[in-house]
């Protein structure tokens, strides 16, 4: 007896241990294992964080302009990384201008990630004419370069922060589209949507409770990757006068204002970019590691 | 004998088949909705804008009479698809209609831009197939792990710098710092590549070099992928086997990774050609970017539309040729 009990207490142990967290769970901790990752992660977080404590943490007002003290070098006393052609801290511009710029970046990929990924998803479950209709237009905005459609939407629409949103997220939708599209397809034949669908399940319950929880995972990861690209994108757009408005701290708006003063002050022209790059780097790698942590499910 | 052996196996002749003809003609016939459905995109900018569409050049004052004159006498009275059928009708006999900054003609200033965009893009992505690929080859052959390590590093510092900022860099050091190259601008020469002199080179290696980054990067990683993937495969351990030698291999390695590389390639010239305006307005190259940036600075939309259709256009037969090249050279595709 004893031993049949053994055996049976044994196979629920075996269970549980393969069976720690779910998806997610191991994607985050394989990302966690990752030190670049973890690095990138942190320097991230440092971003965000400097940029929504920003009023708390910055040493100076960010709007405060004076001629006495403009195109200040870095390391001046009282002035870490100097001041720009008005004479504002750099160091509190470039915290404040975190939030326009990392939110410029996200934001548009969050919209888009929903917006593109509801288009993909309705037309690879449904297929045939819903998938065509919605697949043509996606694609009419796919052929467009990426940066040009953009720099043209936002250029039709006028300068502004709103505009600028609304034409990335016309960027992303497409691409992310596409990839919801091919994903979906191959889940809609897969057994347990059939086995659903013979249940009687409606199609928006099947989409929602088995497709989606199927699609998300490979949608997420592409997005992910996408969110590089559109801080440089938005900040660009910043920097031919397409976003952010002056006085607005933004980094892109930065780099466009300093850009005068290159000769003069090249090292504060050339700061607001280094912010771009990092936080654009760690994104890139930060999704990367999602991207291979995704595929040891695989 | 063992000369005779290497290689035969994989090689196939490339033959332009009637399959061929059918595919070529099938991607065409697919093409056109799509340049169609970006002629419209384009043309709904003009209704997208905010304000009047004849904003622009109606006078301040304009009694209501005036106003609904000027709107027939361009057709903005008419109902939306005649005005937009008119408009192609237009655009296909390659009328773009006059810019209003400078009077002249859209096509006669959109030619000369797209000349002088090419220029950099060709230069730029001769640049970075050259550096991507050799960058790819020796990170995926390497069995060192500093070198994949270090190319991969490369790569996507490549991928994620901001070219316009990395512009920025470029002029401090090398024409606020070293005063060795030119800052902005084209040399004398323009387009004219034969009339080249040290001067227009030395204009172009900054804008150049800037532009080549984002594709080295991209092409230098999936190189690098792409090497990597097909020396795992089973076929590479068979040649080892039966005594092959290294170069021979290499080849082996090489044409199978080949095909999906040339998709890249090709989309990354393609993406040259619309992400150069940042570039351009960093160096003020007067390229197209230069063009659309100066078109909505003035909200010259008949510019504006007409750098952004040819563009466009350009894109999507740039991407058309890549499929059927890749379809030509590899067989697989075309089974599928």
């Amino acid at each position: 007896m004893s031993a049949a009990a053994e055996r049976i207490s044994l196979a629920p142990a075996a269970v549980k241990r393969r069976r720690t967290g779910g998806f997610w769970h191991r994607a985050a901790r394989h990302v966690m294992r990752d030190k670049v990752a973890l690095v990138c992660a942190i320097v991230l977080l440092a971003i965000a964080l400097s940029a929504i404590f920003a009023p708390w943490i910055a040493p100076a007002d960010p709007y405060k302009t004076s001629m006495l003290r403009c195109l200040l070098p870095p390391l001046s006393p009282k002035y870490l990384l100097g001041t720009d052609e008005l004479g504002r801290d750099m160091l509190t511009r470039l915290l404040y201008g975190g939030r326009v710029s990392l939110s410029m970046g996200i934001a548009p990929v969050i919209l888009a990630t929903i917006v593109g990924g509801a288009l993909g998803v309705t037309a690879g479950y449904f297929g045939r004419h819903i998938n065509m209709a919605i697949m043509r237009v996606v694609n009419v905005f796919y052929a467009f370069p990426s940066v040009l459609l953009a720099v043209a939407m936002a250029g039709v629409l006028g300068s502004g922060i709103v505009n600028s949103l609304i034409s990335l997220t016309l960027v992303f939708i497409p691409p992310i589209a596409r990839v919801a599209e091919s994903v979906t397809t191959q889940v809609r034949n897969q057994d347990y949507v059939e086995a659903a669908r013979a249940t009687g399940a409606s199609a928006g319950r099947i989409i929602v409770q088995h497709v989606l929880a199927n699609v998300m995972g490979p949608i997420v990861t592409y997005a992910s990757s996408l969110v590089s690209i559109a801080i440089i994108i938005s900040s660009g757009l910043s920097f031919l006068g397409l976003g952010a408005a002056p006085p607005l701290a933004d980094w892109g708006l930065m780099l466009n204002t300093l850009r005068q003063a290159i000769y003069v002050a090249p090292v504060n022209a050339v700061l607001p970019g280094v912010m771009i790059f990092a936080a654009s780097v760690s994104f890139n790698l930060l999704s990367d590691s999602l991207r291979s942590a995704m595929d040891v499910r695989a | 004998m063992r000369k005779r052996e290497a290689g035969r196996g994989t090689r196939h002749k490339f033959r332009w088949d009637n399959r061929m003809h059918f595919y070529v003609l099938r991607r065409l016939l697919y093409t056109l909705p799509i340049i169609l459905g970006v002629t419209i995109v384009c043309f709904s900018f003009i209704h997208l804008a905010p304000g009047d569409p004849i904003g622009a050049v109606l006078p301040e004052n304009a009694s209501a009479q005036v106003v609904a004159e000027i709107k027939a006498a361009y057709g903005f009275d008419r109902p939306l698809p005649v005005q937009y059928l008119k408009w192609l009708g237009r655009v296909l006999g390659g009328d773009f209609g006059t810019s209003i900054m400078t009077r002249r003609t859209v096509i006669s200033e959109v030619a000369p831009a797209v000349a002088n965009t090419a220029l950099l893009a060709v230069t730029a992505i001769g640049l970075s197939f050259t550096f991507g690929i050799t960058l790819g080859l020796l990170a995926g052959f390497s069995n060192r792990r500093v070198t994949d390590r270090s190319v991969t590093a490369f790569a996507v510092v490549g991928i994620s710098v901001p070219h316009y900022w990395l512009g920025m860099v470029m002029v401090v050091i090398f024409a606020v710092l070293l005063h060795s190259l030119p800052a902005t601008g084209m040399g004398p020469a323009g387009t004219n590549i034969l009339a080249f002199t040290g001067e227009d080179i030395s204009h172009l290696i900054l804008p150049a070099l800037t532009l080549a980054t984002i594709p080295t990067g991209v092409l230098a990683r999936s190189v690098r992928a792409m090497v990597a993937e097909v020396r795992r495969q089973e076929f590479v351990q068979t040649l080892k086997g039966k005594g092959l030698r290294r170069g021979r291999i290499f080849l082996h390695i090489v044409k199978n990774a080949a095909p999906p590389i040339m998709a890249i390639m090709g989309l990354q010239f393609a993406q040259l050609l619309g992400g150069s305006i940042l570039v351009e307005t960093v160096f003020a190259w007067p390229g197209t970017g230069f063009l659309l940036n100066a078109a909505i600075a003035t909200r010259d939309l008949p510019l504006l539309q007409g750098t952004v259709i040819v563009l466009a256009i350009f894109f999507v037969l740039t991407n058309l040729f890549v499929d059927v090249l890749q379809t030509a050279v590899d067989p697989r595709v075309r089974r599928a």
